[in-house]
């Protein structure tokens, strides 16, 4: 079982080859754990090939998060408070194969206002309700997926993504004061 | 035996159904929190069942970002107030990684030793109350009797019954207590022959046998697609768990078993196997204790605490396996003494979002065997 596992650069490379332009790049600088670039448009292709391929078997995604970059441009409002314009929102999929054992982490950044990346529920069920989480606290759009609405936040909250960097909370909800 | 649903609205005698909305929850007993159940029945059979959570959230997520990384550890109690020790055993895990940091040998054992009565604390609450929600309520109260023995030690341990603060990031809050190694080998003699008892009384009970067997079973291709993890997988039959298949801290010095489902009461994957599965855990938890408590070694548990808490520019996604299932961290550094981002896979969001597959065809009544038997706990789905 052991002797299957492939490491991330191999994957890359294989990757590389199918895809092409669509799989950007391989950060391995960081101190902890290397990761491939993808192109948020393209990703539900790629990990549908990284399940079914029967030398890699991705059969598992273990976490799937939403992250606000922050690196746009910091912009002063009228009021004094600050807003982000331009960078990107970005959507961390941890894949793991209990058939193989090797793992894999994969990265995708969408454009601030418009962040539009394409769904992976069907390939894996358990995607549906992090990419759930993921629209409801970052605002990431995600095309394709069968149900997405706010998940945390009530159903009617329209003050936007809390875990935006710039997120301000609004005076009041349902005429309820909201800052306490 | 779940009952196939014909879509014809009438009936062969003229009478009209239709379908209704009942709204289980969100203040209900077998909730286990406060959590909302969209039930879509045909009539008492569901056709499907939506989820409605949130009741409980409190964005940890963002209150992080503005906590510096020791600050962050008893948010992390917070989430799954049932196993709190571990969620810090987690977090702490993960901060070391992104520190890369060396623990001494002492601390590790006491992580794991805590670790391991927090499984079995944890577990005593799962199945306790599952007897309660089906209808058995005896079981519950031997299993909080037996779990006060272990917040006891836990208490005089680090002074807390429930949300510790004690697992740090580099080390532990103090050390353990002169008398604790011998009340700890004390409650693994009194606990064993417990565990025969809640089998005569629970687990081979005919009445719970009836209510839980063959109910609600989840095949383990769509386990692992729906990301289940912990003992509910491993009622699904396989053999999955982290601290063998990825072992962390110092699990890979330990003698012990992985229970799965089997076959002879239910089928595997179902409701009972899923209960059992958190009785034969808890024997090897003690198994796991008992070794712990002879090797543990003497050391200081607070000489690798770092002064300051800055990691380098990096991101880690750590995980342990939490009395519920896999608990994973990821953590995202700018190279400040703040998170730039915590993200929490908690394995009872996970687990809830498998709901509607397992109660699709089933009874009402059975709605309530199958949430129990997942056992989830709601601090931690909204968290």
């Amino acid at each position: 079982m052991k002797n299957d596992m492939k490491k991330v650069e191999e994957i890359f490379n294989q990757l590389k080859e199918k895809f092409g332009d669509s799989v950007i790049e391989l950060v391995s600088s960081q101190p902890v754990e290397a990761f491939i670039k993808i192109s948020p448009l393209e990703i539900d292709k790629i990990c549908l090939f990284l399940r079914d391929n029967e030398e890699l078997l991705f059969d598992s995604l273990m976490c799937l998060s939403g992250v606000d970059d922050a690196n746009g441009k910091n912009v002063v409002d009228d009021d004094g408070t600050s807003s982000i314009q331009g960078g990107t929102l970005s959507v961390y999929y941890h894949l793991e194969s209990t058939k193989i054992g090797h793992k894999l982490t994969l990265k995708v950044s969408a454009p601030r206002e418009n962040p539009d990346v394409n769904s992976v529920a069907k390939i894996w069920r358990h995607a549906d309700w992090h990419e759930r989480e993921a629209f409801d606290m970052v605002g990431i759009n995600f095309l394709n997926h069968p149900d997405l609405r706010r998940i945390l936040m009530p159903y009617d909250w329209e003050a936007g993504h809390p875990l935006r960097k710039d997120y301000k909370n609004p005076e009041f909800y349902q005429g309820m004061k909201v800052p306490y | 035996m779940s009952v196939e649903i014909e879509n014809n609205k009438e009936t062969q005698n003229g009478i009209k159904t239709e379908q209704m909305v009942l709204n289980l929850g969100p203040q209900h007993p077998s909730t286990h929190g406060v959590l909302r159940l969209e039930l879509e029945l045909e009539g008492e059979i569901i056709t499907k069942v939506t989820p409605h959570i949130g009741y409980l959230h409190r964005c940890f997520e963002k209150h992080a970002e503005a906590m510096t990384y020791p600050q962050v550890v008893p948010y992390t109690d917070r989430m799954d107030y049932l196993s709190a020790m571990y969620n810090e055993f987690g977090y702490a895990l993960a901060v070391e990684k992104l520190l890369g940091i060396e623990l001494p040998e002492r601390v590790e054992y006491i992580r794991v030793i805590m670790g391991e009565f927090q499984r079995i604390a944890s577990h005593l609450v799962a199945i306790g109350t599952y007897g309660l929600d089906i209808g058995a309520f005896t079981p519950f109260l031997y299993c909080f009797r037996d779990r006060e023995r272990i917040l006891s030690l836990f208490e005089k341990t680090c002074g807390a019954r429930l949300l510790y603060n004690y697992i740090w990031v580099g080390g532990l809050s103090h050390d353990l207590h002169p008398d604790f190694v011998r009340e700890a080998k004390e409650f693994v003699k009194y606990f064993k022959p417990n565990i025969k008892e809640l089998n005569d009384l629970l687990t081979m009970n005919k009445i719970f046998i009836e209510r839980t067997a063959n109910v609600g079973v989840l095949p383990v291709e769509t386990a692992i697609n729906y990301g289940i993890s912990g003992p509910n997988l491993r009622a699904s039959g396989l053999k999955w768990d982290i601290r063998k298949n990825d072992p962390y801290s110092v699990y890979h010095k330990f003698d012990f078993d992985i229970p799965v489902g089997k076959n002879d009461i239910g089928t595997v994957g179902d409701s009972w196997n899923r209960y059992y599965i958190r009785v034969l855990e808890m024997e090897q938890s003690l198994r796991i204790i008992e070794q712990a408590l002879e090797q543990i070694p003497e050391g200081d548990v607070t000489s690798a605490i770092p002064k300051r808490i800055k990691p380098p520019v990096g991101q880690v996604y750590s995980r342990v396996e939490n009395p519920k299932g896999e608990l994973g961290y990821f953590i995202i550094s700018n190279g400040s003494t703040s998170p730039f981002r915590v993200k929490v896979k908690g394995p009872s969001f996970v687990h809830l979002g498998v709901l509607n597959e397992l109660c699709k065809g089933r009874m009402v009544a059975d709605v309530i065997a199958i949430l129990g038997s997942i056992d989830i706990v709601l601090g931690e789905v909204d968290r």
